[in-house]
């Protein structure tokens, strides 16, 4: 598997692949997309990095351990859904802050955050189950 | 008369007992086993409160108080005071404050006694909440909170395994008699419509008229008979009496097992003057009664001697309760009085010897009435009280009993015999009781007895006098007490006269005569009772007991057979077995309500879709041809992206996304799966047993084709698609229906997945790095059984 051309093209493509996931991410409210799918092609870039690299320097560019990753993410949802307390609204009522940068209008919404604590908990589970397996496929 | 509405003090008169169970731990490390005097002052309180309906309800008032508590089902934490609930609160809180106080003095020096104060109270308090319990729902909360107080009570002395073998068994029998209560009660609720006591003791006939009264009448007695121990069920009380001697003399005497004659009290007037109460219950009352008795005279225990005969007085109620007639009744309400009143004491004098003496055996006690007067002293005056002998309340009780009994025209000459056997042989246990550990020679104890600190013999001499003073001021106490208990038993206003002497010579004053006669004449010869039944008991061999143990043992061995079934070890068997009932569940209705779908036409496809098709069949064939298990998992990947593909065709983006990712990602962590195990690169499984995988696989297969057809075949209800179609740009400010689904209008359902996501991460990073192998071929798991469940919900 490890030939010269799948090592040299890899961290490239991860790097897209990790790119291309937040991109998948971010345009998920309103075109094909979202955390979940973003969670998995960002999987799947650290699968190919692990495989091609060794798993070690996969873990050293996360920095965080992906289980640790994982759970930050599901807190993350969890307390997007709790700010509608602070309006006396029901849990997981959605809050929305729109505003125009020159033409631009951005849109920040409790939705987002809760989609990006998705994206965060597939990443860090399906992640470190790949590593897991590949870590043990090298001692 | 419709009950008035009091302000809420009454409410948390039941739930100081709770606040006192937090701070007891506290004071009990301040001020050691004298924490007992101001805890004492709780229930004190709560008695005097009580005290002041004694007035009123004597007239023949009712009160109700209520808070909601979950309003939208109608639970409300209600109370109903009327004569019967006053009897009871003001026996729990007066006897309460005296067992607050003698705790204190028996566990002196224990370190756990502020925990022993703190399950004290919070029996307390649920035992109130019980008796007082207007609402049907936070009655039965109330009751089974008595019996999880009484199950930590019982296995207080949690390191001896006899303890926690008694209070399990307490618990088992008495939460399942709850269930079955908590079964009628809902049967009730949904038969009437009606949740509060007070409602329905308004139309007494509200029960009868249902049509529902059978399975009614027989799960309230579950609950009832279970926690007043009526054989067969009696087992549990004596085993009880592992718990320390304030629990006994407290729960297993005066007050818990009293809670199902209340309740049979309090149902009396819904339930009761039926030819099927007037006959089941004097039966078990009886047979409890009789059973009770005997079983009392074989022990030499003094905590086993009055914990039968506790049994045994607790069948005398059920059996007068379950006569119906007015003159029983108002006997069975004297009777509870007094029972309490001696009982309480009697446990407490047992418990006092047992703590000063060393010993509550008889036959090695003797000749303490010297080294302990007041005690001594105090279990005369309940002995007394318990034989039922004049000027005592115990007398009393027993001559209105009788008088009741034997004026019951139905059964009233086999109940009036049982009670008189009985009494015979409660009075034998209440002299051997006063007599054999007071009397005679001096006896070597383990302990050198002496008379025990005031916080022993406050609550034995209170209790004793108290059922001397009932007897002499006879006419108030029926007045105050028995005659208002009466009406809420019979549903009525009652006002009755009582007298301390008989005034002139009838049946209940004969029938007494009798009774002491026997009983004085069965204590002569209580050495040989006690071998005979011994012998009868040695012959017969078997118990409700013994029968317990085989029951738990014959559960817990058939789970264990049953998990050893299913839970082999071994994945193949799980997944066949997952499988398995996946195709029954999936084909079974479809047979069974004959809604098998028609043979669908066939599509008009265009050539490159036909084309997606055979790709994904081509797929499909390779997968079972495939030599090597790794070729097979590459060719289900085939299959899976022509599956993308068909999404993709026909307008679902995002499930082809992600059934394009889960596919990738499939394959490769099953082939890094697959390099980690040592399997054998193909499949040497025997022909029959991959035959019979293959039988499942298609079974699964054409359950879920037939399904997916018959459900495409109904007509297509647009009312969610049209739904999200128009509000989702409109509240939810996204395009994308999918998306905004899963992050905003079913977010709650996404947050649960991907909390299943993280623990299935969990557990699969568990198992890869469990160091010892597991067999061949087991242990390891699909790498994320929610992913195909995310596809679905998408």
């Amino acid at each position: 598997m490890r030939t010269i051309i799948f090592r040299t093209i890899a961290p490239y493509l991860s790097a897209l692949m990790v790119l291309f996931s937040v991109f998948v991410l971010l345009r998920g409210h309103n075109e094909p997309g979202g955390g979940f799918i973003g969670g998995l092609i960002a999987a799947s870039a650290l699968a190919i990095y692990g495989i091609a690299c060794g798993v070690a320097s996969v873990r050293r560019a996360i920095v965080f351990h992906p289980m640790g990753v994982s759970g930050f993410g599901l807190f993350m949802a969890a307390l997007a859904g709790m700010l509608s307390f602070f309006k006396d609204q029901a849990f997981m009522t959605s809050q929305w802050l729109i505003f125009h940068v020159s033409d631009v209008e951005v849109a920040l919404s409790t939705p987002l955050v809760f989609d990006i604590g998705v994206y965060l908990v597939v990443v860090g589970a399906i992640g470190s189950i790949a590593l897991a397996l590949e870590e043990r496929e090298a001692d | 008369m419709t009950p008035a509405l009091i302000d809420d003090t009454t409410l948390y008169a039941v739930l100081a007992p709770f606040a006192a169970a937090v701070v007891a731990p506290v004071l009990t490390r301040w001020f050691k086993h004298n924490a007992a005097w101001p805890l004492a002052i709780v229930p004190g309180l709560i008695f005097l409160h009580f005290t002041g309906f004694i007035g009123p309800v004597s007239h023949g008032e009712t009160f109700v108080a209520a808070k909601a508590w979950a309003p939208s089902y109608g639970v409300n934490f209600s109370v109903y005071v009327d004569g019967l609930s006053t009897l009871f609160a003001l026996l729990i809180s007066g006897i309460g404050t005296f067992i607050i106080l003698y705790a204190g003095g028996y566990l002196k020096g224990h370190p756990q006694q502020g925990r022993f104060f703190s399950f004290l109270f919070l029996f307390m308090g649920s035992m109130l909440g019980l008796v007082l319990g207007n609402n049907l729902i936070s009655l039965f909360i109330f009751w089974e909170l008595t019996s999880i107080t009484s199950f930590l009570l019982i296995g207080f002395d949690n390191l001896r395994a006899a303890s926690r073998r008694a209070a399990l068994q307490a618990l088992v029998v008495t939460g399942g008699g709850g269930l079955a209560l908590l079964a009628g009660f809902i049967l009730i609720i949904s038969a009437t419509g009606e949740i509060e006591m007070s409602v329905l003791l308004g139309s007494p006939d509200i029960i009868k008229d249902t049509g529902l009264y059978l399975p009614i009448f027989l799960l309230v007695l579950g609950g009832a008979f279970t926690k007043s121990a009526q054989f067969p069920f009696h087992f549990w009380l004596p085993n009880a009496m592992e718990a320390p001697t304030p629990v006994s003399a407290y729960l297993h005497s005066a007050t818990m097992v009293k809670a199902g004659v209340y309740l049979l009290m309090r149902m009396h007037p819904l339930l009761g003057e039926t030819a099927l109460w007037t006959t089941v219950l004097p039966l078990f009352g009886g047979v409890t009664l009789i059973v009770g008795t005997l079983l009392a005279v074989r022990q030499t225990d003094l905590k086993l001697m009055l914990a039968y005969t506790t049994v045994a007085s607790l069948g005398l109620l059920v059996m007068l309760v379950g006569t119906s007639h007015e003159k029983a009744l108002e006997g069975a309400v004297l009777y509870l009085l007094a029972h309490s009143l001696f009982k309480g004491c009697l446990f407490m004098v047992a418990g006092t010897i047992d703590h000063e003496a060393g010993t509550r055996d008889i036959t090695r006690l003797g000749g303490l009435r010297s080294a302990m007067p007041i005690t001594f002293a105090a279990a005369c005056l309940a002995s007394l009280s318990m034989a039922g002998l004049p000027p005592f309340i115990g007398f009393v009780a027993k001559e209105v009993l009788y008088y009741g009994t034997w004026g019951w025209l139905e059964l009233g000459l086999a109940v009036t015999v049982t009670a008189v056997i009985g009494n015979a042989l409660m009075l034998v246990i209440a002299a051997a009781v006063a007599i054999k550990p007071f009397f005679g020679p001096k006896v070597e104890t383990p302990k050198h007895a002496h008379e025990g600190p005031v916080l022993l013999f406050a609550g034995p001499v209170f209790l004793s006098v108290t059922g001397l003073g009932l007897a002499l001021i006879a006419h108030t106490t029926g007045e105050l007490f028995v005659g208002p208990t009466l009406s809420s038993l019979v549903g009525e206003f009652k006002q009755i006269d009582l007298h301390l002497w008989p005034t002139k010579i009838n049946a209940p004053l004969i029938l007494s005569l009798i009774t002491i006669g026997l009983g004085v004449a069965l204590f002569t010869q209580l050495d040989r009772l006690r071998s005979l039944v011994g012998a009868v008991l040695a012959a017969i061999g078997w118990g409700p007991d013994k029968g317990f143990d085989q029951f738990v043992c014959g559960i817990v061995g058939f789970s264990g057979w049953l998990t050893r079934k299913l839970q082999n070890g071994k994945m193949q068997t799980y997944m066949m077995l997952i499988f398995i009932f996946t195709a029954v569940a999936v084909l079974l209705p479809g047979f069974m309500t004959g809604s098998l779908p028609a043979w669908p036409k066939l599509p008009d496809y265009r050539f490159y879709e036909w084309g997606i098709l055979f790709i994904a069949v081509l797929g499909l064939i390779a997968v079972l041809i495939a030599k090597t298990r790794l070729t097979a998992i590459v060719s289900l990947g085939i299959q899976g992206f022509a599956v993308a593909l068909i999404f993709m065709m026909f307008g679902a983006p995002d499930l082809s996304f992600t059934q394009f990712m889960v596919e990738t990602l499939s394959v490769v962590i099953l082939a890094l799966v697959m390099t980690r195990l040592n399997l054998s690169p193909s499949d040497h499984r025997p022909a029959p047993a991959a035959f019979l995988t293959g039988v499942v696989a298609v079974a699964v297969g054409l359950g879920l084709t037939l399904t997916l057809l018959a459900i495409t075949q109904q007509p297509f209800d647009s009312r969610l698609s049209d739904f999200f179609a128009q509000y989702s740009r409109a509240i939810a400010h996204g395009r994308n229906i999918v998306n905004v689904i899963i992050v905003d209008f079913r977010g709650f359902d996404t947050l649960g997945e991907i909390a299943v996501v993280v623990l299935t991460g969990l557990c699969v990073l568990a198992l890869i790095r469990v160091r010892t192998k597991p067999d061949k071929d087991g242990g390891m798991s699909d790498p994320g059984p929610s992913q195909p469940q995310k596809v679905e919900a998408s």
